[in-house]
């Protein structure tokens, strides 16, 4: 078993790197871990472990922005935000228990790793659209920075998208500074009972273009939901509008007050409705919202046992399988077909993950952009070689 | 402000060069005569100014994918453009580069309700993707102020912002695919119709790289839903910390205004001369605070914004009645530039961006420097996201003039980064701001960044002399000496 740096600052940060650089020792960076099987197996000589630069460095709530450093604990930030009534508007969700953990492990930045989002993605955005700026260290040994603390930048190139999502494979963040927004007054659900899947992504791609300002819809089997927050009035206003609008969709509506609202959207971003056995394997596919009835459609067709819910309108689906060597990834990705879209392999085991691309392919061309970026920051391959595929 | 020497081999290939462009791009698609090109010479910011090489205006991608093939074989620079509205000298045309004209990609491909997004090419207009879909009640929400002109192409290679930023994003924040063609000809397409990479975030990368890295021939934009209303809080107070005090006190609430600006007291005087909005000519600080949404949440939510600047000690509050008032409001803040350019010659429009914490004290300093240079400056900015635009007013016509608003420019924007901020809010670096990248990053950070531009275009083809201060060859940025084990393991804890 590898063993364990932890830096206390960022000047062991930045010397444990260089160190690694010189000895050629490849490094699994990670936060606190909760995510460690998600990606393909990686074999380190060293474990970086972040969790001992900790805390928040600066949180003015007038300002929108919160800054801290890297292995600080998502529900700290979240109770942190709480207190003031605000939130991180894209709702990260927390995977530990789908990837057969305790709840509650994970880190901020680690969702960033994973630009993860939960239900308001569609409406606020995933963590990449937070993500003001950073410091941190690249492959090179050298500390360095991006972005900045205010809330529009266009300055150098905007390396906090490409940070974000890169599980960890580019540089090891120190600090980041991350937007956040009010907490709504209130949040109620509009339910729709007993619609097919077709008819649900239809009455959810409605609700999504109406001017009702819905932030979350999903669809589990037989009960689709509509989510609207704000002020009180506002928020009365427009569940009467949707009440209306979806009037003629069939489907017999009922209602969730805040309380019970707050509990299912929570459920739905840490993808609790999906059922799935110990040892089924749990894809995350992302596609145009009214192509994901009959992506679902087509992987039912050849497996019967499929068990899916639907997100973000019908844009993310949740994919329980059963257990195969291969994961059954071609059967998923050909079914996204030339619709457009991406499939992550988000649970299985780790003799699975090691043969079945984890991400997505990518176009020969793209494939060679995206390497050369990784060796843009990290030339030799020190930081989670191989995680991404 | 220097652009790079021109290289004297690529000016004696020209008629080689013409040529080869001719035999890709047909008929009047090549322009090389030197009344022809004049329309390209400049950008918007039009104190600079070179001729291109020759202009070529494609119309396929096919097309743009041979040119750029071409200029990599033979080491030809190029200068991406879109509707050249760029206000830092992002499409400025270079003398020993080609001008890649993309106007004449200017149709509206697909419009998809269902998904909320559309399918253009690059040369569509920002209001033209909007003017296409506004009859089903959609939108497409950044909206920069040159939005009737300039290209989405030109959008994505800026990030673009607008007056509804803190609510609805940058450019960024709304594309949701892209069709690029990099200088090796290859074409790629990053996202699409759905969210999210599957890999490492390109699209990101690219929104915002000043056309350093690719050329974009299609954009897929997500559409929104045109709020149920809009109304107009417009609040005058006697002191402009008293209106920075407002804006962070309703942010403080929990309110995200659809727009909240601000205009000092020089501003609120020029734009009140020039169109008559009815602002207080007393108010050394005013500021238009725009709410929309649903419309019982709309009222619900003026009146609090009220009952705040009330507080803050406003002594004008209006709130407009009907979408005519609302629409005054806006006219003065909308026509503030030219209302400036009635009393001053020429002006420049700075853009940078500071914490709203550090407003007032950002106003002050610039005043103070206002006097040490010897130049008017007039402000008014998008103050829910701490993005100014002082306007600082001089002759062009006077060379001492030029050079002292150059280097008000400069003071002003140091200030912002030694405050806590940044060089540029949403007009981008270009060649206005490329000299003062070291005052924000270090030498290191730099590197990284033209690191990542290697990754696309390894010989600095793409629209060169923007952006990065200092060019350094990328074999030289890629070596990496590694002594082996000459470092002994620092003491960091260890188990």
């Amino acid at each position: 078993m590898a063993s364990t740096i932890k830096p206390r600052d960022s000047k062991e940060l930045r010397q444990a790197v260089e160190w690694a650089l010189n000895e050629g020792t490849t490094l699994d960076v990670r936060g606190s871990g909760a995510k460690l099987t998600l990606g393909k197996p990686m074999v380190c000589d060293q474990v970086l472990d972040l969790s001992g630069l900790s805390g928040v460095v600066d949180y003015a709530p007038e300002e929108l922005v919160v800054t801290l450093r890297a292995g600080t604990p998502l529900k700290d930030v979240e109770a942190l935000l709480a207190q003031r009534n605000q939130m991180l508007a894209f709702e990260p969700p927390d995977l530990g228990p789908l990837l057969g953990r305790s709840a509650g492990e994970g880190t901020l930045v680690g969702a960033v790793m994973g630009n993860l989002a939960g239900p308001r993605r569609l409406s606020a955005g995933a963590a990449r659209d937070h993500l003001l700026g950073f410091s941190g260290v690249n492959g090179r040994g050298e500390s360095f920075k991006s972005g900045g603390k205010v809330m529009k930048n266009v300055t150098g190139y905007d390396l906090s998208k490409v940070i974000a999502g890169s599980w960890g494979t580019l540089a090891v963040l120190d600090e980041v500074s991350v937007k956040v927004l009010p907490a709504p007054d209130q949040t109620r659900t509009l339910l729709l009972l007993g619609l097919a899947d077709e008819a649900a992504v239809q009455a959810m791609c409605a609700a999504m273009g109406s001017p009702h300002e819905v932030s979350g819809a999903a669809h589990l089997p037989g009960k689709t939901a509509l989510r609207i927050e704000g002020v009180a009035p506002s928020v009365e206003a427009r569940l009467k509008g949707l009440r209306e609008l979806l009037a003629d969709s069939g489907a017999r509506l009922e209602e969730l007050g805040t309380l019970e609202s707050r509990t299912f959207w929570r459920e739905v971003r840490d993808v609790a409705p999906l059922k799935a056995a110990a040892n089924d394997v749990v894809w995350k596919v992302s596609c145009p919202p009214t192509e994901g009835p009959a992506i679902v459609a087509r992987v039912r067709a050849e497996c019967r046992a499929a068990e899916a819910f639907y997100d973000w309108s019908g844009g993310m689906i949740w994919l329980a399988l059963p257990a195969s060597a291969d994961a059954d990834h071609i059967l998923v990705r050909s079914a996204i077909g030339s619709s457009g879209g991406h499939a992550t392999l988000i649970r299985a085991p780790e003799a699975v993950r090691a043969v079945v691309p984890v991400f997505q392919p990518q176009s020969p061309a793209l494939a060679a952009l995206s390497a050369r970026v990784k060796e843009s920051f990290d030339p030799k391959g020190l930081f989670n070689p191989g995680r991404m595929g | 402000m220097q652009m790079p020497p021109l290289d004297p081999a690529i000016l004696s290939r020209r008629s080689e060069i013409v040529a080869a462009l001719r035999a890709i791009v047909p008929g009047e698609g090549v322009i090389d005569d030197l009344d022809g090109m004049r329309p390209y010479e400049c950008d918007a910011l039009s104190a600079y100014r070179q001729m291109p090489l020759v202009v070529v205006l494609p119309e396929t991608v096919d097309q743009v994918s041979a040119i750029l093939r071409y200029c990599q074989d033979n080491k030809v620079k190029v200068v991406p453009r879109g509707a050249g509205t760029s206000l830092s000298g992002g499409s400025m045309p270079v003398g020993d580069a080609i001008l890649l004209g993309l106007g004449k990609f200017n149709r509206v491909l697909e419009i998809d309700y269902a998904n909320r997004c559309a399918r253009v090419q690059p040369g569509v207009t920002n209001l033209g993707i909007t003017k296409a879909v506004e009859h089903e009640g959609f939108y497409y929400a950044p909206d920069p102020s040159s939005q009737i002109a300039c290209s989405i192409g030109g959008n994505v290679a800026e990030n673009s912002g607008g007056v509804h930023c803190l609510k609805y994003g940058l450019t960024t924040n709304n594309l949701l695919g892209i069709e690029m063609v990099l200088m090796t000809g290859e074409v790629v397409r990053l996202g699409g119709k759905h969210l999210d990479a599957g890999g490492y975030d390109l699209l990101g990368l690219m929104t915002g790289s000043e056309g350093l890295l690719g050329v974009v021939t299609e954009v897929t934009v997500r559409l929104l839903r045109k709020p149920a209303t809009a109304r107009a809080v417009l609040l005058g107070f006697p002191t402009e910390a008293g209106a920075a005090d407002c804006v962070a006190a309703v942010i403080a609430s929990g309110i995200i205004p659809g727009g909240m600006e601000m205009m000092d007291k020089d501003a609120v005087k020029c734009a009140e001369a020039y169109v008559g909005a009815g602002y207080p000519l007393d108010a050394e600080g005013l500021l238009i605070v725009e709410l929309d949404g649903p419309s019982i949440e709309v009222d619900y939510l003026v009146d609090r914004v009220a009952e705040i600047a009330r507080g803050r000690g406003a002594t004008t509050v209006r709130v407009s009645n009907d979408e005519q008032e609302r629409v005054l409001f806006w006219a003065g803040r909308k026509a503030a530039f030219p209302a400036v350019g009635q009393i001053s010659p020429d002006y420049m429009c700075l853009d940078g961006s500071v914490p709203r914490g550090k407003l007032v004290e950002v106003l002050g300093e610039m005043r103070r420097m206002s006097k040490q240079h010897g130049l008017r400056v007039v402000n008014v900015f998008h103050a829910g996201d701490g993005n100014l635009h002082p306007l600082i007013l001089f002759d062009a016509n006077n060379p001492d003039e030029l050079r002292r608003c150059e280097e008000f420019g400069a003071d002003i924007l140091r200030l912002c980064v030694r405050v806590g901020g940044v060089l540029t809010g949403e007009h981008g670096v270009g060649i206005e701001k490329r000299d003062l990248m070291g005052e924000q990053f270090t030498e290191i950070d730099l590197d990284q960044q033209m690191r990542v531009k290697c990754a696309f275009d390894p010989d600095h083809l793409l629209n060169p002399g923007k952006v990065f201060p200092k060019l350094r060859r990328c074999a030289e940025l890629g070596r990496l000496v590694v002594t082996q084990n000459k470092i002994p393991f620092p003491d960091i804890p260890r188990f």
